[in-house]
């Protein structure tokens, strides 16, 4: 079977596989060849070298579902949310996440309904091509032949002849007070569903020929780094069987299968996450605008904003093509029938969306003029040029701004309803002449001033009370106007696409923003001389040797770092 | 005593099997003479322990009494807790000294008084809150581990955790809260009868197999992986407890009284929503305390940058602290302080539902010790020296209470220690660099 001599390199871990090289046979054996199961110590023995376990967040785990069981399985819980590194990607907080007990009491409730899901009647037979001998009871020889497959697409490599025996053992104990074969199954997959293999994608690594004495990552790995990064979801049958046949090591058939990959339609759910993580979409999740000063804000305008924002980005990157930069400047995007109040625009559609674009000379070009943008870096009743100056310094830009320091006295910003200080442009002047304040405002204010012609929902107006707005900014020494001008400048500045480019790979590999930092000037080159192309940088970031070296030897890890207090037992 | 007598004769008519309409507070058919021991099995009453948390502080010199000792004075801030003070302890003047560490804007206060530690980095916790160290030696043994709610939404708002990216996310929607302690699973440990759940007992066999697995893992990690890897299996003990707990007859309780389903209401960080939501949370929360569904609690009843706010209001309580002018014949900021005159009538409001449920000749209250708390003294500054702190409950007598503890600028770590050490952890010594202290405060303990 061809496949029990291509798994070898998997499954005999770091110290044996350096064996192999001196030619050394294989001991362990795959699942599913039916060969006799390894010795108990054989299965003791470390198989793996595992380099990062990264943890799945919410729209991973459904993406992996829906792929592996059907999108007619539901997943009903509440997920323990991933913590975003100060300044990072959700992408680096999952390497550092670990699982609270009321997160696993939440996965257990969403594993068992999964399961029970899986093998009820209506179900049961696209999951179980064999019928056991009686159903009121075990049967090691279908559960082997249901289980085995299931197993290798939710850990993401095939189980090893030991786990395939353990969730065998698992469902024939269970079918047996439960009276039900399939009720054993269930609890099987149940626990694969517990599993921090299955909660946490495991990289592991091996030996790199190219590089002796350094590691890279290992076939398998590179088929989940590649189905998440890409696709947002588990690796595919394609990808798990490229991977079998090594071609995930091959740079030549790596870059086929990456090309293909970001040429398929499905990489469009990959940049929606990319992008919801690098904008900080779960700022969404909490949104709040004040009903009473904000009329034409509600649900629906809450949940439009975020998907005006992400189609705007697919059709521009993916469905034209087009140059990253001009992002900022594009006149096109999307409508819907709620929206249209908020944008002052008719929407024909009564349900779904509709293309637009915005009259030549619109103040509206580009992602800061919408309201999605504009309404999350505001306050609840009011636009604040601070935060939407920061986050376009923090989020476009990659340039962090310094938290406010713990003892500033704040008297000198007065109330909106002073007659004193009718705009904010007056009101922060507050803060710009204060020489504790003027360091960091000056970095943020004078940028964010420029989009003031925007309430606090994104709604255009020309005053604010009655007092005309000066939409005028400065970004790094450049002088412009209003949030055009900000897009244009934006768009020229080398910062925006080294940003995107860092956070690529920070994205794919899960590593810091300084760790990732001596390869982004190379990676942007690129980026430029394939005119900007997204497809193209996230093509380079899946090929480049970089993206699948182990920094660190991990050996060295684990005998410099010290556990803290918490693990006291 | 004609008392005797009757407790007699309704425990007579249980013995009997018959329906019977108790005479007696239920209490007597199965607390000890004392009351402080359950009759059945001579078990102690459980003693819980929790925490209360609100965002941005107060007006120091409304609040904070000008003198040490019992009877404390209370000043207009402080006066919605004038029923309870019998009950309350405050504690004032203790710092939270930094070693050069940043003090991060409402986010350096809370974690201190919980871990005893200063935050580096603007997320999780420094170390474990003590909170979850209490919850290892008293809240094993029941269906949940601990129990952490959040009033204004955001279920991120939670400041107990075992350190780093772990931390306890709260419960933020009454409804949820109800269905998780008193939907599928709850046992009411006053049903005469008692049949273990056979989903129950597959749901233990299944995280029994996922612990089998643990060492294949385990040998091939790092250490920053293993530590994630300690941490997820520690979950799944304390979920193989939980649910052998459900595998196990409960002892009767008699202020066990299972509450209706609460219908699904708005959650938002309107002040109104706010307090209608941590009313419900609360009483679902006392009732999963009585029937011993939970020994730990947490309730957040805001944020740290608070971001409460008034329908028609155009800015939220955090940044009227910052922004509202200091009223200078007031000598405070009207509108911001609206909100702490409601976040304490909150307050007093939680205390009251505890103490209005009885435990033989004690209540709710008695029987648990919570820590109230703040994470800046005054949020206009974020000063974070001199945060408002008090203790509500005694702990089964452990405890004195009614008192004002003037810490003279010692760190905020002695009351962590202290109440740990009241509990029963067995610690002499605790928190990090400046906030590591040995010096309990022994005027409050019994």
């Amino acid at each position: 079977m061809k496949r029990v001599k291509k798994l070898r390199l998997f499954t005999l871990g770091f110290a044996a596989a350096s064996a192999l090289a001196a030619g050394v046979a294989a001991v362990d054996t795959p699942a599913g060849g039916g060969a006799p199961a390894p010795s108990a110590q054989a299965a003791m023995a470390p198989q793996f070298q595992i380099v990062a376990m990264r943890r799945i967040t919410e729209a991973q785990y459904r993406n992996s579902i829906a792929d592996i069981f059907g999108p007619d399985v539901r997943v009903a819980g509440r997920f323990e949310p991933v913590v975003r590194p100060v300044h990072e990607l959700i992408a680096s907080g999952a390497r550092e996440a670990s699982i609270s007990p009321s997160g696993l009491e939440q996965f257990d409730a969403m594993a068992r309904g999964v399961a029970a899901q899986v093998f009820d009647e209506a179900h049961r037979s696209q999951f179980a091509e064999c019928k056991p001998t009686d159903p009121g009871k075990a049967d090691a020889d279908c559960a082997t032949r249901v289980l085995t497959p299931l197993g290798r697409l939710l850990f993401r490599r095939p189980l090893t002849g030991a786990e395939r025996d353990f969730y065998v053992k698992l469902a024939g104990d269970a079918a047996a007070p439960t009276g039900s074969f399939y009720k054993g199954l269930e609890l099987s997959l149940a626990a694969m569903l517990d599993s921090p293999n299955f909660l946490y994608v495991v990289e592991t690594a091996e030996p790199d020929p190219a590089h002796p004495g350094s590691l890279r990552l290992d076939n398998y790995t590179r088929a989940s780094r590649l189905g998440f990064m890409l696709w947002n979801s588990t690796p595919n049958e394609a990808l798990l069987q490229a991977a079998e046949q090594g071609k995930l090591t091959d740079d030549a058939a790596l870059a086929v299968i990456a090309g293909r990959m970001v040429n398929s339609p499905r990489f469009e759910q990959g940049l929606r996450a990319f992008f919801s993580d690098m904008l900080l979409f779960e700022k969404f999740d909490e949104l709040a605008k004040d009903p009473v000063i904000y009329p034409y804000f509600n649900q629906d305008v809450a949940k439009a904003l975020p998907e005006q924002t992400l189609r705007t980005i697919t059709a521009h990157l993916l469905g034209k093509g087009g140059d990253y930069r001009a992002l900022f400047t594009t006149p096109n995007t999307f409508m819907t029938r709620s929206l249209g109040p908020l944008y002052q625009v008719p929407v024909r559609k009564s349900s779904g969306w509709e293309p637009y674009q915005f009259a030549p000379g619109d103040d509206r070009a580009g992602l800061l003029g919408q309201a999605g943008f504009l309404s999350i870096y505001s306050h609840s009743g009011r636009s604040s040029p601070t935060l939407r100056g920061r986050a376009i310094r923090e989020l476009l830009m990659c340039q962090p701004v310094p938290n406010p320091p713990g003892n500033v006295n704040f008297t000198a910003v007065q109330d909106v309803h002073n007659k004193a200080t009718p705009t904010a442009r007056s009101r922060l002047s507050a803060h710009s002449t204060d020489e504790v304040c003027a360091g960091c405002h000056k970095i943020t204010d004078p940028v964010g001033l420029s989009l003031e012609k925007f309430d606090g929902i994104g709604a255009f107006r020309a005053a604010e009370n009655d007092t005309p707005i000066d939409s005028s900014g400065i970004l790094d020494g450049l002088h412009y106007e209003g949030a055009a001008g900000l897009g244009k400048t934006l768009a020229e500045s080398p910062s925006t696409t080294q940003c995107v480019s860092g956070r690529a790979l920070e994205y794919a590999t899960g590593l810091g923003s300084e760790d990732v930092s001596p390869w982004v000037e190379g990676l942007d080159k690129q980026f430029a001389a394939s005119g900007y192309g997204i497809r193209a940088l996230f093509l380079k970031v899946a090929t480049m040797p970089e993206t699948w070296q182990v920094k660190a030897s991990p050996l060295d890890q684990g005998s410099t770092k010290i556990s803290y207090a918490g693990q006291r037992r | 005593m004609g008392y005797d007598i009757s407790r007699r004769t309704a425990l007579r008519g249980v013995v009997n099997g018959a329906a019977v309409a108790v005479g007696v507070p239920l209490l007597d058919l199965f607390l000890d003479g004392n009351g402080e021991a359950l009759a059945a099995t001579g078990a102690p009453v459980p003693i819980r322990f929790g925490t209360w948390f609100w965002g941005l502080g107060v007006n120091p010199n409304r609040w904070f009494p000008s003198k040490a000792g019992p009877n404390y004075e209370l000043k207009p801030e402080l006066a919605p807790i004038k029923d309870f003070q019998s009950k309350i302890n405050v504690y004032g003047n203790f710092n939270v000294p930094l070693d050069g560490a940043p003090n991060l804007p409402h986010a350096t206060g809370g974690p201190a008084i919980r871990t005893g530690r200063a935050l580096t980095a603007e997320r999780g916790l420094p170390g474990e809150s003590f909170d979850v160290t209490i919850g290892d030696l008293i809240g094993t043994r029941t269906r949940f581990r601990s129990l952490e709610m959040s009033a204004s939404g955001d279920p991120r708002n939670s400041l107990s955790g075992r350190g780093g990216g772990n931390l306890n996310p709260s419960e933020v929607s009454a409804s949820a809260l109800y269905t998780r302690i008193f939907g599928t699973g709850f046992k009411d440990p006053n049903s005469a009868t008692f049949t273990p759940d056979p989903q129950v007992m597959a749901r233990r066999s299944v995280l029994s197999a996922v612990t089998e697995q643990r060492q294949s893992l385990e040998r091939a990690v790092g250490a920053a992986d293993k530590q994630k890897l300690d941490q997820y299996y520690t979950s799944v003990r304390q979920l193989e407890n939980q649910l052998d707990v459900q595998l196990t007859k409960p002892e009767p309780l008699q202020s066990c009284v299972v509450p209706r389903s609460v219908a699904d209401l708005p959650v938002n960080a309107e002040i109104e929503h706010v307090i209608l939501n941590h009313q419900l949370m609360t009483q679902l929360l006392v009732m999963a305390l009585a029937c011993d569904q939970t020994r730990i609690f947490n309730m957040m009843f805001n944020n740290g940058a608070s971001s409460l706010t008034r329908i028609g209001s155009t800015i939220t309580h955090h940044q009227l602290t910052h922004e509202e002018v200091l009223d200078n014949r007031l000598g405070y900021q009207p509108n911001a302080t609206y909100f702490l005159t409601k976040i304490m009538e909150a307050w007093v409001g939680f205390v009251g539902a505890l103490d209005g449920i009885k435990e033989g000749n004690r209540t709710l209250l008695d029987n648990t010790l919570v820590l109230a708390h703040s994470e800046t003294e005054f949020a206009k500054f974020h000063t974070i020296d001199n945060i408002p702190i008090m203790t509500a409950g005694s702990a089964g007598g452990r405890m004195k209470t009614g008192i004002y503890v003037d810490g003279a600028g010692t760190p905020v770590s002695r009351i962590g220690l202290t109440l740990q050490q009241v509990m029963g952890v067995s610690l002499d010594k605790w928190g990090a660099k400046s906030m590591e202290t040995g010096k309990s405060l022994g005027e409050v303990v019994a």
